[in-house]
């Protein structure tokens, strides 16, 4: 996954849309006011180790204690308390309607994404990688197919929770093009560590260009091949849906632009014709635990197949 | 001056008496509280003892707790690892901070307190020392099963805070989640055990003339924590049984498909979870005011403001807990209120803070390890803070919250509130329990390699955080600048273990550890009680206390106190004895009698480890066979207890008279019983709540109550069980010879509790409401569960009562046993109407 992720600068501190961008702003506040106050409590040490005798008196009464202890944090937070309770407000603002809407929808170890039209009908399907328009607010849905995970792309915004039961909504915005990094923030279980995914902001008509294309990609029948057979021969389709074949499964990621997704594995291999092969073949090796089971019992040539088929699909 | 108890306080003047005492009293007080041999070790009770088997014990899994960070640091010092494979990691982080924070944290500060008050209160021993022996056995036999599941790979695995549905049978079919719930069960026994025994310490045996005021800063720290265990443990208590009962019987409290919803166990765990924290560090700030004074030599700056900051502490964090809940999607005002409150208790943090600051400026700082470790808690929970107070912030939180970021916030505080403090503490009080102080030289490297380390592993974890990094992953993908921030991490580790095993080979040097044989004595030149020159029967007289730091205002106390000048200079009763007092002014009230060693208490706690192990692995025979062992030995080892007296009426030194028994609100017992009905009255409340909880966010489908006629009988026969309970006293009363035949009633009111219970179940069901079936049925059949339970106690107690009254050991006119019975009873009735009511009206709303 993703330099976009944890390289440097730290995300947090290097926000491309306005739902991230004020928290910048905040983390740099709050550092500063931290380093004062440590500085001041150090300095009051120093004094009260070796400082002159007047000073030492004074800072020995109560009233150091009420002045440094109650009145200066009582005006702090006091100042701290409005300005974060503005910036929630700001921050958690739902998008205005008519935004583009999608949901994602956290399962054990990966995320579904759903692009919705504005009734909230799925129109399609995708998997750990979400595309969007830059300059504009996207809706996001989220929800849980089994524990609660959490959806975290610090460059755009902070975290909220995915909740089995409830649908929580938050809203990003990416205000320049690029590859933004995300992962689970809630521990889910064994293979927490290696669910992730990325977002991807287009130039709105860029994007338009993409969706086009994603659209071309679940109306264009498959030509039937050797390695889609053996795609529904060796179980493959009983997780996966190909829109447009009898490939229906609804358990694992929909495959259909597959190949033409920049990660896999739920955002940690980047996606090439040898990572899918290891992928298809040995997945439980790289990200043990995930739902796919290890499909070492083909032969190299079914494998090889497979993965042909799997490059077509764009 | 104005009295409590009409006790007149002109008789204090009579002390230090002048004559010199008989000989043979200190001999016989040094019989009475002789010290173990052998086996006796296992069957101690006295403080001094358990006290020092506590913090062992405690330091021990602390230990254990460290050596998995270590391991877990080993794997995250390079992307990819494979040191620990995922489940095994799981494993890891889930033990070490379960471990830490239940087994390690919170009873090494209660440890300290049952080793440190009775010396502080001059008390020749805590009220309940069975009890203690007891909660200790449980914790230690318990903890090490516990810890023992990690070998045989079935230890928990779903983080400390262990969210259902994660944790819920569909995706944790293991019993490695009944493990941590029977971990945790050991620990909610002996922390309530242990808070009932601090609270009633504290109030009832402080040493006469120590009013609240005068009262030392730890034993309000003390006084503090332990209200707040009672008041937020059964919150943690009840969230554990739900989910037992949840993934043993199919009850859906967490599950969102039949009517439960898996916040509301982040409402329990939480509610229980951020008061955790203030029960960590408030009696390791107050250790430190302890510390300060001795340290600067002066009083403590702002005595009053201190104590006003832990009360308010204290009823902050219960105000607090939905901060780790900000990113759930909450509707902005509890945000809001939430976000206040977990700034607004900084406040009380500052106070304490600079408190200290001002009591080493008014004096003169000597340096030594206790001060360079309190100094440098100082500093590093001044940071620590400052991050909280940032995660307060919202927005903030939004990025922060369950990064690397809350991994560092977190272990600045408990460094820097907890771990240092306590470090400290071992330096300063080892002269009291060891013939040896520590090595002030090895000391001093020990508090600069943890101080560095600390800082060195912590301080990266920030930037990790905003780098990115989650918490709890098993290992993270390569990029540079992660990859040397969790290097510099795992370095830092392990200079502090290396400080730590520093501090353990001058452990091995220096202590010398045999209560019998005294102790270095105040090599820090302290203030307070615990340094006057004492044994195993504490102090050989108990002073009248004048001031806060009696040692610096009285300079001949400590002679006068070993020459038997003051209160107690002997064993009155021939049996092992303290002075109660009155709660606030500390007037002297009666001599409590103590019951002496009993291996009981460790059989007890033996056979409860049984009983939830056997319970955990679903052997459910020997479970029973356990159940009914752990029953006995607790009834034997009451059975000791509440002896007739023959001496009614002692002198306690200089013509004063008190009696040896008490009864009602003057007794000790009477005030342990209703710690314990607040334990289970908040068990009540917060069963209600969750049954009120899933009323609102779950309204559909629930099932009309039980007609209002269905009522009558249950409430009915819950009163005529008052009533009996009621009758059993006055007659016992009014008829001494009663005493044979009491058990008649308090046997038959548990037998009219039950068929209400038993009426309530079949109302419910006849309406058509199963447990298994929604989240109503379970929260109402939890609420009768309950009750259940209590009326199960009940029952015991009546038997208990049969006993008694055929070896003719109830005597009136008034009896302990039947008070304590009776007190019950009535307690039980009322719950049982509650848990009547409340269900029904729940519907309606």
């Amino acid at each position: 996954m993703t330099e976009a992720l944890f390289g440097w600068p730290p995300p947090v501190l290097d926000p491309m849309g306005p739902y991230a961008e004020p928290v910048r702003t905040v983390a740099w506040a709050l550092s500063g006011m931290g380093a004062l106050v440590t500085t001041l409590v150090v300095a009051a040490l120093f004094v009260a180790w070796r400082g002159p005798p007047v000073w030492r008196a004074r800072l020995g009464g109560q009233t150091s204690i009420l002045v440094f202890g109650v009145a200066l944090p009582a005006v702090v937070l006091a100042a701290l308390l409005i300005w974060g309770l503005m910036l929630t407000a700001k921050l958690d603002r739902p998008a205005a309607d008519g935004a583009m809407r999608v949901r994602v929808t956290g399962e054990m170890w990966w995320f579904r994404v759903q692009y919705l039209d504005p009734q909230g009908r799925v129109i399609a399907e995708d998997a750990n990688e979400l595309h969007i328009p830059t300059g504009q607010p996207v809706a996001i849905e989220l929800a849980s197919a089994d524990v609660i995970h959490s959806f975290w792309v610090p460059h755009l915004s902070g975290k909220k929770d995915m909740i089995p039961g409830r649908t929580n909504r938050l809203t990003v915005q990416a205000d320049r093009i690029g590859r933004y990094g995300g992962v689970c923030a809630e521990y889910c279980g064994r293979a927490h560590a290696l669910m992730g995914m990325v977002v991807i902001a287009h130039a709105p008509d860029e994007f338009g260009r993409w969706w086009g294309a994603r659209r071309a990609a679940a109306a264009t029948p498959k030509p039937d091949s050797a390695g889609f057979a053996l795609f529904t021969d060796s179980g493959c389709a009983a997780c996966h849906t190909v829109d447009g074949t009898r490939a229906v499964g609804r358990t694992g990621p929909n495959l259909t632009n597959v190949a033409a997704r920049q990660t896999l594995g739920g955002g940690i291999l980047p996606n090439n014709r040898g990572t899918m092969t290891g992928w298809v073949g040995h997945s439980q090796s790289i990200k043990p635990g995930n739902r796919m089971p290890n499909y070492d019992r083909l032969e190299p040539r079914q494998l090889q197949d497979i993965v042909t088929y799997l490059e077509t699909l764009k | 001056m104005t009295t409590e108890t009409g006790f007149d306080p002109a008789l204090y003047d009579r002390f230090p008496t002048r004559e010199t005492r008989p000989d043979g009293e200190l001999e016989e007080l040094e019989r009475i509280w002789c010290a173990p041999r052998k086996w006796g070790y296992f069957a101690a009770v006295n403080n001094n003892y358990i006290g020092l088997y506590y913090v062992a014990a405690a330091f021990l899994f602390f230990l254990l707790a460290g050596i998995l960070a270590l391991v877990m640091r080993v794997q995250l010092a390079a992307p990819l690892q494979t040191v620990l494979p995922p489940d095994t990691y799981n494993q890891f982080f889930t033990m070490h901070g379960t471990l830490m924070m239940f087994l390690f944290a919170v009873p090494m500060v209660e440890a300290i307190g049952i080793l440190l008050l009775p010396q502080m209160l001059a008390a020749r021993d805590l009220p309940f020392p069975r009890l203690s022996a007891y909660a200790f056995w449980a914790y230690l036999v318990g903890g090490l099963c516990f810890f023992g599941s990690l070998f045989i790979g079935l230890a928990p695995d779903g983080g400390w805070f262990m969210y259902p549905p994660l944790t819920s049978t569909a995706y944790s079919p293991g019993i490695n989640t009944d493990f941590w719930l029977l971990g945790i069960g050991f620990i909610e026994i002996s922390a309530i055990a242990g808070a009932i025994e601090i609270i009633v310490g504290v109030l009832r045996t402080r040493a006469p003339g120590m009013t609240l005021d005068r009262m030392p800063i730890f034993a309000w720290a003390m006084l503090v924590f332990a209200v707040m265990i009672i008041v937020a443990f059964p919150s943690v208590i009840v969230g554990t049984l739900l989910l037992e009962l949840e993934r043993a019987f199919n009850w859906p409290f967490f599950d969102p498909l039949r009517g439960g919803d898996p916040l509301l166990w982040q409402h329990l765990f939480w509610f229980f979870g951020h008061p955790e924290v203030y029960i960590i560090f408030l009696p390791a700030a107050g250790l430190t005011s302890m510390m300060v004074a001795a340290i600067a030599r002066s009083e403590l700056v702002g005595h009053r403001l201190v104590v006003m900051a832990m009360v308010g502490t204290g009823f902050l964090s219960f105000g607090v807990w939905a901060h780790h809940m900000f990113a759930v999607g909450m509707p902005r005002v509890s945000t809001g209120m939430f976000s206040a409150a977990s700034m607004a208790v900084s406040i009380p943090a500052g106070v304490q803070l600079f408190a200290w600051i001002a009591t080493l400026a008014s004096g003169r700082i000597r340096w030594s390890t206790p001060a360079l470790f309190t100094v440098g808690a100082m500093f590093v929970f001044t940071m620590g803070g400052l991050t909280g107070v940032m995660v307060a912030f919202v927005p903030f939180d939004w990025q922060a919250h369950d990064s690397y970021f809350i991994v560092a916030h977190l272990h600045y505080v408990l460094m820097g509130g907890m771990v240092l403090p306590m470090f400290a503490a071992f330096y300063f009080w080892t002269p009291m329990v060891s013939r040896r102080p520590l090595s002030e030289r090895l000391g001093k490297w020990v508090f600069g390699l943890m101080f560095a380390g600390l800082h060195i592993a912590f301080f990266p974890m920030h930037i990790s955080g905003l780098l990115g990094m989650p918490r709890r992953v098993f290992t993270y993908l390569p990029s540079s600048p992660l990859e040397l921030l969790n290097f510099l991490s795992t370095i830092g580790a392990f200079m502090f273990a290396s400080a730590v095993a520093l501090f353990i080979v001058d452990l091995v040097r220096s202590f010398r550890w045999a209560p019998s044989e005294g102790n270095a004595g105040n090599c820090f030149d302290s203030g307070t009680l615990e340094w006057l020159p004492s044994g195993l029967y504490s102090t050989r007289s108990i002073p009248v206390v004048k001031s806060r730091y009696p040692l610096w205002d009285d300079s001949s106390l400590a002679k006068d106190v070993e020459e038997g000048r003051y209160f107690l200079p002997n064993s009155v009763t021939g049996l092992r004895e303290t002075i109660v007092t009155s709660p606030i002014m500390a007037e002297p009230q009666y001599v409590e009698i103590m019951p002496g060693p009993s291996p009981w208490p460790f059989w007890g706690a033996v056979a409860t480890a049984v009983f939830f192990l056997a319970l955990t692995v679903q052997a459910y025979a020997v479970s029973a066979v356990a159940g009914i062992v752990m029953i006995l030995c607790i009834m034997r080892w009451l059975w000791e207890t509440d002896r007739p007296i023959r001496k009614r009426k002692v002198d306690v030194g200089a013509g004063i008279i008190l009696p040896t028994y008490a009864v009602g609100r003057d007794s000790h017992g009477w005030w342990a019983m209703n710690i314990l009905y607040i334990v289970m009255g908040m068990m009540l409340f917060v069963l209600i709540f969750s049954n009120a909880y899933l009323r609102g966010v779950q309204p559909e489908g629930w099932v009309a109550p039980p007609s209002w006629s269905s009522l009558i009988p249950i409430l009915g026969l819950n009163a005529l069980a008052a009533a009996l309970a009621i009758a059993a006293v006055r007659v016992l009363s009014r008829r001494r010879r009663a005493g044979r035949r009491i058990w008649i009633l308090l046997a038959s009111a548990p037998l009219a509790l039950a068929a209400g219970v038993y009426g309530d179940v079949e109302a419910w069901r006849s309406a058509g409401l199963s447990p298994a079936a929604s989240g109503q049925g379970a929260t109402t059949f939890a609420l009768l569960a309950q009750q259940g339970t209590a009326v199960a106690f009940a029952l015991l107690m009546g038997f208990y009562a049969i006993a008694r009254g055929g070896r003719n050991l109830i005597r009136g006119p008034r009896s302990g046993t039947v008070d304590t019975i009776s007190r019950f009873i009535l307690f039980a009735a009322g719950q049982g109407a509650a848990a009547a009511i409340m269900p029904r009206l729940m519907v309606l709303a």
